[in-house]
């Protein structure tokens, strides 16, 4: 089973709902078999953008372009898009079969075909035994295999998914996440995928679309998203925990650092990943000194958490030995290489020379 | 709160609801079995026991045989008629019409009337000459109809009086189960190129089944017990032509005062009433649950 992907292309792409702007104009695009994950905190509009490539939902504004060819006004099932939802959206009263086989059926493809299709798809998926069986007799993970069964056997190029993974503990969800990684790369299908799970995004995709409030953030892949946070916010959403930022007041570091960035310092936030923080830190290129509020043990990592003199709350992933004792002043430096700037005022980010 | 009651007040306070129940249901059914057992009593002589007598004249009633035959069309006429207008008019008001607030009022409307309003405004709809169907009838240029007075229509005209009333409750039942029914699954439909008759055929007419059977067994026994519009307009006229059982009980035991064979009867319909319970039971277990 061979499918190709299509690429699809969407620009300046708008929803109201009455008076409420869901969607204020984001574009992006996606590669002929590429992996697209849309990503963003609840209502920032992540799942309406999925509708609207699916035709489900009428854009108020703008063009989407699958294989190149202007969709934004057709009916959904004249796109050729397969979508799988969040709570899989089985047919209750279909065996598991005729669920797979649903499309295949309203399209009138005859029934010994039909059958061989369903019969591959379910192979591939590993469902053959349960061809039988009603939803409600399937497992989480079962029912989510289903659903994707039932949008491969159409062989659509183009593939969307809303949160599919939300409903299932966190075992299956490792499984499934690279199941459906492979699906990709091995049929060659183009996937928009929608998620709130940075780390799901993070490990999926070619490309994340991180979305807040309705705009596009920052849009890059997954290490552009993690090593330049283009925003306050994208530096705040990426990363378990997410970036420190800190105020430039509580920072000892060298004076050139901010004289070279062409903010006034007392605008300037400083952002360091918890994971690029060092105990202890005196000699590094910058260092905050601070007190240790709480510490939580992870198993590979101890998270300790701090507070600066001026009272902001910040953490340090600690992976060594000496973890600081609870209630101790200590020093925690870092690397001006692992330092990101943001302009408080703007929310955007700094450059600077390093 | 939680203060054990005395022994002694727990048992009146049991026995008092248990009387009630004993006196207004228990007591009459037995006593109707009992009574089909027994002829007539008259002021000359009194009531003997006759065994299966009154049941043999039961098998011979002609008439009963004619209230039988307009029952089962009267049941079987107005319960898909009831069902499908109320899906269709569910389906209307869960659109995004505008104004559907006043259609489901109005929908609703004669459910909410006594069943003898009903039957007193239907009386005049159906007035020869005057009234609002031979008007309507007139606008197209066609004769006037007795509707009451006429064997043909007589039986028809009940059953419509009937779907009107009930089609608006059953219409609630409806508009709840489509409400619960998950828009992804016409989505999911929709994107595998289903259009709307398809997506209602394959989706959602299938997860309305358990309210179909819900509603199917309530508008059939409701055919056996609603006889207040047979009262009032046609007194099951003419010839019997809209007579239906429970109509011919009242009539044998209230008019005709034969208590004996009345009995009878109202066993028969116990008895009816039985089975379609047991199978209402039967088919709800089985059948009406996926999840």
């Amino acid at each position: 089973m061979t499918q190709t992907g299509v690429s699809l292309n969407v620009q300046n792409l708008r929803k109201s709902w009455g008076q409420l702007e869901v969607l204020r104009g984001i574009d992006f695009q996606i590669e002929a078999g590429g992996f697209l994950t849309l990503l963003g905190p609840s209502g920032c509009g992540k799942s309406t953008a999925l509708r609207l490539i699916s035709g489900l939902d009428e854009i108020s504004d703008g063009t989407i372009l699958i294989d190149g060819k202007d969709v934004s006004r057709l009916a959904a099932d004249q796109r050729n898009i397969g979508m799988v939802f969040q709570n899989y959206a089985l047919f209750p009263h279909m065996s598991v079969a005729d669920n797979i086989a649903y499309g295949l059926k309203v399209r009138k493809v005859p029934k010994q075909t039909r059958k061989q299709s369903v019969d591959r798809v379910a192979d591939l998926m590993a469902l053959d035994v349960l061809l039988d069986r009603k939803p409600a007799q399937l497992s989480g993970g079962q029912q989510q295999r289903v659903a994707l069964a039932r949008v491969l056997v159409s062989e659509r190029p183009l593939v969307l998914m809303d949160e599919p993974l939300s409903n299932l503990d966190a075992k299956l969800r490792t499984e499934i996440r690279s199941e459906i990684r492979s699906l990709n790369k091995k049929l060659g299908i183009t996937i928009v995928y929608v998620t709130h799970d940075q780390s799901e995004a993070l490990s999926m995709s070619d490309t994340v679309v991180l979305l807040n409030a309705g705009r596009a953030e920052q849009i890059g892949t997954p290490k552009e998203l993690y090593d330049k946070p283009a925003t306050v916010f994208a530096a705040g959403f990426i990363g378990t925990p997410p970036m420190n930022l800190l105020r430039a007041s509580d920072v000892t570091m060298p004076h050139e650092l901010v004289a070279n960035a062409d903010t006034d310092p007392s605008d300037l936030l400083i952002g360091v990943r918890p994971e690029s923080l060092r105990f202890p830190g005196q000699d590094m290129d910058l260092s905050v000194t601070c007190e240790v509020t709480n510490i939580e043990y992870e198993g590979s990592v101890f998270l300790v958490h701090l507070v600066s003199p001026s009272g902001s709350k910040f953490i340090l992933s600690h992976a060594g030995e000496n973890v600081p004792a609870q209630g101790t002043e200590i020093t925690v430096g870092w690397d001006r290489s692992t330092t990101h700037l943001f302009s408080k005022s703007t929310g955007n980010r700094v450059p600077f020379e390093t | 709160m939680n203060k054990r009651l005395p022994i002694g007040l727990a048992a009146i306070m049991l026995v008092i609801p248990c009387s009630l129940l004993v006196a207004f249901t228990h007591y009459p059914a037995i006593q109707a079995v009992i009574n089909s057992f027994w002829n007539n009593a008259s002021s000359r002589r009194p009531s003997r026991f006759v065994g299966i007598e009154n049941y043999q004249a039961l098998m011979e009633d002609d008439r009963l045989a004619q209230v039988l035959v307009n029952s089962t069309i009267y049941a079987l006429g107005t319960v898909p008629l009831a069902i499908s207008l109320a899906i269709g008019m569910a389906l209307l008001v869960n659109s995004r019409l505008p104004g559907t607030t006043l259609m489901r009022l109005s929908f609703f409307m004669p459910t909410m009337l006594p069943m003898i309003a009903v039957a007193n405004i239907w009386l005049f709809f159906y007035a020869p000459g005057i009234g609002l169907a031979s008007q309507i009838l007139g606008l197209f240029g066609l004769p006037s109809i007795n509707f009451l007075g006429s064997t043909d229509t007589s039986l028809a005209s009940m059953m419509f009086v009937a779907v009107w009333k009930e089609a608006g409750l059953f219409m609630i039942f409806y508009l709840a189960a489509l409400q619960s029914v998950p828009t992804n699954l016409k989505d999911a439909a929709k994107l595998e190129g289903a259009g709307p008759v398809r997506v209602f055929i394959d989706v959602v007419l299938p997860l309305l089944r358990p309210t179909t059977i819900f509603v199917a067994v309530n508008a059939l026994i409701n055919a056996f017990r609603l006889v207040d519009h047979v009262i009032v307009m046609t007194e099951g006229g003419p010839n019997n032509s809209s007579a239906l059982l429970l109509y011919y009980i009242y009539e044998v035991t209230f008019r005709q005062r034969d208590f004996a064979y009345g009995a009878t009867l109202t066993v028969l319909m116990v008895v009816l009433l039985g089975i379609l319970a047991i199978f209402q039971f039967w088919i709800l277990n089985r059948k009406a649950h996926y999840q």
